[in-house]
Order: C-alpha cells, then sequence, then structure tokens
C-alpha cells in the first residue's frame, strides 16, 4: 500500500478539513489517520492517507492540492511517507 | 507509525533550514567510446551520454515531487577526458572538440555541469594528459558546463611538481581567457590531490576508472539544519554538541539515501554512493561558517576555528555512515569562501585570512575552495599554493584540492561575481614573497614514509 503524508498549515478557518476531505473522497484517496494540534497559533493538520485506489498519480495530486491549499489560504504538502520513515524509524 | 511532531520536524527542515539533496550524479564511463578517429569519439561520447542520461533530470524532478524535497542539481561525470580523447587526440584543439562535446550532451539532457574534463597525473603526464592539460584555458572559455580536474599527487605516489607547475601557469592562462567574466573558467577548474573516483560534486567529479559502466552517487546537504539544531544546545558540553551534530547528520544522510535509492531503482542505475558533505550555498541560513560561528568561534577564522571544523567533520562522518548503506566521495564540510554567506562575511570582517583558510583544510574534505585572489597573483605562487595544499593531503592520507581564481583586473578588497550556485567573493591577500626558485625546480616529491607517524 502506498501511504501519503498530506500536511496543511496556516491561519485556521471554517471549512480546511472540510474542503482538503471533500478532495480526497472525490479522488478516491482513504484518509487512515488524522491529528491536529496548533503550533505557534497557525492550524497544523497531518493526514496519512492511502492513494493506491486514486486514478491520479501523485505529481498531479500534490499540484492540486497545491492549488487547493492557495483557495483557501493555506499551505498543503503532500509527500510519500517513506521519507519521514527513512527520517525519523530505524 | 509516523507521527505530526516527526513530519513537522521534516517539513521545517526543508522550508526553513534549506534541507535539500544537492546533486544527483550520474558516473558513466567512457571507456568504450576509444577510437583513433577524433570524429567517432565525438560521435560516440555524444550516443552515450545522451542514451545513458537521458531520463537523469526527469526522474530527479518526479522524485522531488513525490518525496518534497527539493533536488538542487543533476549532473554527469564520466571518464577522465585525457584517458578517452588520448589515441585520438593530437594537439589540444582536438581535445577542445571533445569538451564541446560534452558541453552539447550536458545542454542536451539538461544537467547543469558535467564533470571529467580530467587527467590523473599524480606521478607522471602522458603526452595525450598534458595536451589535455593545455586545451583547458580555451574549453573552459568555450564551454558553459564543462568542469576540469587535475589530480597532481596522492600519498602513494607523491607529488608530480611539474604538473603543479603547469597547473599555476594553467589558472592563470584560464583566468586571462574569462577575464571579461571575473575570471570564471577558473571556477569550473580544481587541483587535486588523491582525488576520489566516486566524487558527485563540481567542479571536481570524474568517473574513475574502477568504477562500473553507470553509476548513482548522491551529495546530500544540510548545514542550515545542523546550526538550527546547535541554537537548541547553546552553553552545552562537547559531548552533547557532538551527539547533537552527529544525529542531524544522520537524519540528513537517510534524506540522501532514499533519494539514492528511488533515484537509482527508477534509472536501473546501480547505486553508488552517498556524499557526506554538508556544502553551503550564498542563501542566508545555508553555512558552515555559521555551524562554526554557532560552536563558539565570533567569526570563522579565529582561534579555535580548526578545532572546531574538525569535530564537525567528524561528527557528520560518524552520524552520516550510519544512515547509509555506502558512503564516499568527498564527504565532509566543505569551506568555500564564494559559497558561504557567513565565509564572506568573516573575510569582511578580518577575521580569515589564506592561511587559516589552508590550516582548516587540513581536517575538512577539500580544500582552498573558491577563493578569490588578486588577478597579478604569478603562476609560480599559485603552483607554490597547490604544492603546500597537495602536501597536506598526501601526508594526511586525505583529499585536498585547490580552487582559486586569480580575478584579473581586480585588486584585494574588490568584489569578485560569479552569479547562482558560485556567489561572489571578496578578493583576499596572496603572500607576496616568491616560491619561484622552489616551483621551477621540476620532477617529483617523493611519497611520503608510512610509518614513524608524528
Amino acid at each position: 500500500m502506498k501511504k501519503t503524508i498530506i500536511t496543511v498549515v496556516g491561519n485556521d478557518k471554517v471549512g480546511i478539513i472540510a474542503k482538503v476531505c471533500t478532495y480526497l473522497a472525490d479522488n478516491q484517496i482513504n484518509i487512515l489517520d488524522i491529528s491536529q494540534t496548533i503550533v505557534q497559533g497557525y492550524f497544523n493538520m497531518m493526514m496519512i492517507t492511502d492513494a493506491s485506489a486514486s486514478s491520479k498519480d501523485m505529481g498531479q495530486v500534490s499540484r492540486e492540492l497545491d492549488q487547493l491549499g492557495e483557495e483557501i489560504g493555506v499551505v498543503i504538502r503532500c509527500q510519500h511517507e517513506d521519507i519521514f520513515n527513512m527520517m525519523h524509524r530505524i | 507509525m509516523i507521527n505530526i511532531f516527526e513530519v513537522n520536524e521534516t517539513n521545517k527542515m526543508i522550508e526553513q533550514e534549506n534541507l535539500d539533496v544537492r546533486t544527483i550524479t550520474m558516473g558513466i564511463s567512457l571507456m568504450d567510446c576509444i577510437d583513433s578517429n577524433l570524429e567517432e569519439v565525438n560521435r560516440k561520447v555524444y550516443e552515450k551520454i545522451t542514451t545513458k542520461a537521458k531520463d537523469l533530470v526527469a526522474t530527479g524532478e518526479a522524485i522531488e515531487v513525490e518525496y518534497g524535497i527539493p533536488i538542487v542539481n543533476k549532473r554527469i561525470s564520466v571518464t577522465p577526458i585525457a584517458l578517452v580523447g588520448g589515441a585520438a587526440c593530437k594537439k589540444p584543439e582536438d581535445f577542445v572538440t571533445l569538451a564541446k562535446t560534452l558541453d552539447r550532451a550536458a545542454h542536451e539532457v539538461g544537467v547543469n555541469f558535467i564533470g571529467g574534463y580530467s587527467a590523473l597525473v599524480s606521478k607522471g603526464m602522458t603526452p595525450a594528459e598534458e595536451l589535455l592539460i593545455r586545451s583547458i584555458p580555451e574549453v573552459l572559455a568555450n564551454t558553459e558546463r564543462v568542469c576540469s580536474s587535475i589530480n597532481v599527487g596522492s600519498t602513494k605516489t607523491g607529488i608530480n611538481m611539474d604538473a603543479v607547475k603547469l597547473m599555476g601557469e594553467i589558472v592563470v592562462e584560464t583566468a586571462k581567457a574569462t577575464a571579461d567574466q571575473d575570471s570564471l573558467g577558473c571556477a569550473k577548474l580544481v587541483v587535486f590531490c588523491n582525488a576520489p573516483d566516486d566524487n558527485p560534486f563540481m567542479a571536481g567529479a570524474f568517473h574513475g576508472v574502477t568504477e562500473a559502466d553507470t553509476i548513482i552517487n548522491v551529495g546530500v546537504s544540510g548545514p542550515g539544519v545542523v546550526k538550527t539544531a546547535l541554537e537548541k544546545v547553546r552553553g552545552a558540553d562537547f559531548g552533547t554538541l557532538c551527539e547533537t551534530i552527529k544525529k542531524t547528520a544522520f537524519k540528513v544522510t537517510r534524506v540522501g539515501q532514499l533519494v539514492a535509492q528511488e533515484a537509482s531503482a527508477r534509472l536501473g542505475v546501480p547505486f553508488g554512493i552517498i556524499d557526506l558533505s554538508l556544502a553551503p550555498t550564498p542563501a542566508v541560513g545555508d553555512s558552515v561558517a555559521d555551524i562554526l560561528h554557532e560552536i563558539g568561534v565570533e567569526y570563522a577564522g579565529a582561534p579555535g576555528t580548526t578545532a572546531a571544523l574538525a569535530l564537525l567533520n567528524d561528527q557528520v562522518k560518524k552520524g552520516g555512515v550510519m544512515a547509509s548503506s555506502a558512503v564516499g566521495g568527498l564527504s565532509g564540510a566543505f569551506i568555500p569562501v564564494s559559497e558561504d554567506q557567513g565565509m564572506i562575511d568573516s573575510v569582511h570582517a578580518g577575521a580569515l585570512t589564506l592561511e587559516k583558510l589552508e590550516a582548516m583544510t587540513c581536517v575538512c574534505s577539500v580544500g582552498l575552495d573558491m577563493i578569490a585572489i588578486p588577478g597579478d597573483t604569478s603562476a609560480a605562487t599559485i603552483s607554490g599554493i597547490i604544492a603546500d595544499e597537495a602536501a597536506i593531503g598526501m601526508v594526511n592520507q586525505k583529499t585536498t584540492a585547490v580552487r582559486v581564481i586569480p580575478v584579473i583586473g581586480k585588486g584585494v578588497g574588490e568584489i569578485a561575481q560569479f552569479g547562482g550556485l558560485l556567489g561572489y567573493a571578496p578578493i583576499m591577500p596572496v603572500n607576496k614573497f616568491s616560491c619561484e626558485a622552489f616551483v621551477n625546480r621540476g620532477g617529483r616529491i617523493p611519497a611520503p614514509i608510512h610509518s614513524f607517524k608524528n
């Protein structure tokens, strides 16, 4: 299973989670885990997702989420989980 | 499972602390392109490079997007051209055609530098190697992306002083040939002692003859990440300091290892090595000098700098070695002056001199790197600088190098502008006394004794 980590950082406002989740649902990307916190006053969310059923490749999802982030006024990043596993797990 | 704090830590390194993979360098052997017909060599070289590396840049960009990690450079290193062109090239101009072919191939596949316009002459020079060396000024003035390196000494062979003398002259000629660009040609020319076969970093990268046909080497970076980590342990003892550098180097290198594995798998090319280097850029916060400052010296060059650098270099290796399956190349901290804002500030403050930089090269990777010196510096003086640096490498069994830029038409205190990753550099004073009689002796400095270590 190809796990993707999606992070959302920005000023808190109504509907951030809703909009991101709607996009993921529309693209057959399953959410496995969500955690959310406020770091230095900023809304900070991380989702672990499974994109293996999605018809779009990661580059395209990444670009579209980037665009969605601009519309909402937050920064959305979409990265393969391996970069975090490599750095934080031996 | 990965938690939000770990994800934030990684992304903060990338976004705020300039963590990146500095280069994916594909090493390509050109031994099978050797031919006695010059046109044939050129054709084969172009064909091999553009075939093997055709997907290099696209693959690098795809990895960047998927993992969200910038890969700053995609580059190529090739077999030392003196070997490849030796059978076909009868005059320096013949070698120039090969350099132009390399440049054309680099443009075609979209890499920003191609290294390997090189000759390994640590013991002696063949006629072909001398022709290649003599062609360097014309090559660096007439190509954009070709990088050249010459190995003039090693711990096993000693130092070829004939080559050292010649290289002093070639550096000056290259400076003159590119005088209209602040002698930029010299920024693409390195003189080595103990040059490694698998270095992914320019300008000194070449694909050694002991290597496989094609290979992927990766150079990591991350001075900003180390600096930020050290901010949190201000005032702590050396044990804590070292532990912090080691852990940070481990994390940085793991990213390089991931990128190397992915690039190797996607391109179908074996993974060679990770070069564990703290490579600075002119960007603010991406400086090795800033780490030295954080360790506790007011400016790079102050007393204590050499010890601080030795410690830093060693801990980077200790952390990095465990993070990667194979390390090689130059591996350590780079201290280029022009590519490091903290180094430039130290020169401006009067804290950093050429002599102190020379001392620093005894304990870190590479050597006198990207140092602008007055345009009227004599060839003999540059040869003397090369000989000193090569001697440090030879005796200490380490790689050392010289990449100095005599900036034609400019003097001490003026600024040389190179642009891009190469940055700018204040011109530093050089010792005015002559070493002409020493350099003119000719011959070789024999290899040092390997016992009675003192």
